[in-house]
């Protein structure tokens, strides 16, 4: 017993350290993938403190619209932009039905909403753009670089690689976006007081239309990613339950923290799966990630990255 | 000393306001003159916080005209209120908990920076600048309310009426020529009370800002209020000088009430 978990798994890493490393590898890529749809949580979370349900939903809603599109014969790139601008109209209709009326509510009322929003969003990209399961090809093929593969022996996926660029590119623009300055002023204020927030004239309802477009288009990467892994499915709403750990390890309102806890749970998984799995009878990359949540949520509840919780009595 | 109180800055004419059967205003007028302390008081229930939530646009009046600056509007909206100088405190404190007394003061000078997106988002160049002259003035502000101390601090961590003066200084530092104050010294000791009267009197004495205020304590508001209008349910029951709101038989009524 000790022997199969504390001697055995070292072992085997110094044993084949190249190996080590294409599992870290790999693992690190699965995060990016976990990190992309973490980011539309934070996003939507900086600026209203609330978490949204809904996630799941858009990214699922945005890769139909964007299959759809492209099967109907439009041109993948044309698909893309419009797939991006119906998001942008989701969340114009977001801030006029659901959000307006509800200013200055309590979070739990905001919470509630999402959970509507994810129903009517599951329900609604299924009638229209049906519910089977579709395949979806970007052309970016599934398959190590052959010539490093050649040179080092060291395997690495070239899809991870395309994702994990895009989910770079990203991060950029989003944290230049969330500054410390103006916006990113604006955005925490609007998170902790509606009423105050409008007093110092910060614009609620422009505010929240950028972050749930930026939050839609975010979701629209991210299920294209996912869906090409996946095939475009109703699963891909359910992906968002892997964000949650990489969340709570990197706080709830930090970009860095969601791109940290991604890599972080991702390559943690794969490690824990590849030298720890078999001797705890194998699968356990399935519940790994919440086990660490779990351990995080006891120790340090804000997060790596997360907003210092004060509580005055 | 003597004050140099001028025009109108803000009027409300026959302003009605109702929640549903509520009704919470009726024919209110009454008007705010520029550079004068201008109190609002009145039993708890009175509306005294809705009439201020109508100024700043928070509550749109069902009937009446609100005049500010010479423009006439049925409504205030909240945005545009702040924009044309209009700030505002709160009942109960609603400052951005998490965040330091300086980045709270400085939410205040967001509809001063005009920088777009674009060198917001590289943080450099004129933004930077912009941030800088910006913080300059916030400094300014910390260093009259003698809050340096707590500059860094989350305000969620300070006192009550370290929060009140947070809060005033956000409000102040949107360079406002109306400002708003909701029980400014409620929950105060004797001690944060005379501080906060001298900031408010220094406030409309060097910027020479309109102040429009609420308060339960008679003899502050007696004291520092060049005006007072008192409301009880809803409705106005008197306007003057603290003299005559002091001598006025229905305004001692409304507060001691009358025997039946």
């Amino acid at each position: 017993m000790f022997q199969a978990f504390f001697v055995d798994p070292f072992i085997m890493i110094y044993d084949t350290p190249l190996f080590f490393v294409e599992v870290l590898v790999s693992g690190l890529m699965a995060g990016v993938m976990y990190s992309l749809v973490a980011l539309g949580f934070v996003i939507i979370f900086k600026a209203s403190g609330v978490f949204n349900l809904a996630q799941g939903a858009m990214v699922l809603f945005a890769a139909l619209t964007f299959v759809g599109l492209w099967e109907m014969g439009v041109n993948p790139w044309l698909s893309l932009i419009l797939s991006a601008l119906v998001m942008i109209g989701f969340a114009f209709s977001i801030e006029r039905i659901v959000l307006r009326p509800l200013v200055n509510q309590d979070p739990i009322i905001f919470f509630m909403a999402t959970l509507g929003i994810t129903y009517f969003l599951d329900g609604f990209g299924q009638t229209i753009w049906g519910g089977e399961v579709r395949s979806l090809d970007i052309g970016i093929p599934n398959e190590p670089f052959m010539d490093l593969a050649d040179m080092t022996g060291l395997y690495i996926n070239k899809f991870d690689v395309f994702s994990a660029v895009v989910c770079s590119f990203l991060v950029v623009i989003l944290a230049g976006f969330f500054t410390k300055t103006k916006i990113g002023r604006a955005l925490r204020a609007v998170a902790d007081d509606h009423q105050a927030a409008l007093s110092v004239g910060i614009p609620l309802k422009t505010i929240w239309t950028i972050v749930w477009s930026v939050a839609g288009i975010v979701g629209l990467a991210a299920g294209i990613l996912w869906g090409s892994k996946l095939g475009v499915q109703f699963a891909l709403s359910l992906i968002a339950f892997k964000a949650l750990p990489v969340l709570i390890l990197g706080g709830f309102t930090s970009i860095p923290g969601a791109i940290l806890g991604g890599l972080i749970i991702g390559s943690g998984e794969k490690i824990a799966e590849v030298y720890w799995g078999e001797a705890m009878g194998g699968a356990i990359e399935d519940w790994f990630a919440y086990v660490v949540a779990l351990i995080f949520l006891l120790f340090r509840p804000q997060g790596l990255f997360g907003e210092k919780i004060i509580e005055r009595v | 000393m003597e004050k140099k109180i001028g025009e109108v800055l803000l009027s409300v004419d026959h302003i009605s306001l109702a929640f549903g059967g509520v009704k919470a205003l009726t024919d209110i007028c009454f008007g705010i003159r520029e550079k004068e302390v201008f109190a609002i008081i009145g039993p708890n229930g009175a509306g005294k916080t809705s009439m201020l939530n109508v100024i700043n646009g928070f509550y749109h009046p069902q009937e009446g005209e609100i005049t500010y600056k010479g423009i006439h509007r049925k409504q205030m909206k909240s945005h545009d209120a702040a924009v044309q100088g209009i700030a505002r405190t709160f009942q109960n404190v609603a400052l951005f908990k998490g965040m330091s007394t300086l980045d709270n003061i400085m939410t205040g000078r967001i509809i001063h920076m005009k920088r777009n997106l674009f060198w917001q988002s590289l943080y450099l160049g004129p933004a930077r600048k912009e941030e800088m002259e910006n913080r300059e003035y916030v400094e300014d502000i910390i260093d009259f309310l003698e809050i340096q101390a707590i500059r860094r601090t989350p305000v969620g961590r300070l006192p009550y009426g370290l929060q009140k003066r947070v809060e005033l200084g956000r409000a102040l530092a949107m360079e406002p020529d109306l400002l708003l104050l909701d029980e400014p010294m409620a929950g105060m000791n004797i001690e944060e009370k005379q501080d906060m009267c001298r900031f408010i009197l220094d406030v409309n004495d060097q910027y020479g800002t309109t102040i429009a205020l609420i308060e339960h304590d008679m003899g502050v508001v007696m004291d520092i209020s060049d005006r007072v209008v008192v409301l009880d349910y809803g409705k106005k029951l008197a306007e003057g000088s603290p003299d005559e709101i002091r001598a006025n038989q229905d305004v001692i009524d409304a507060y001691l009430g009358v025997p039946h």
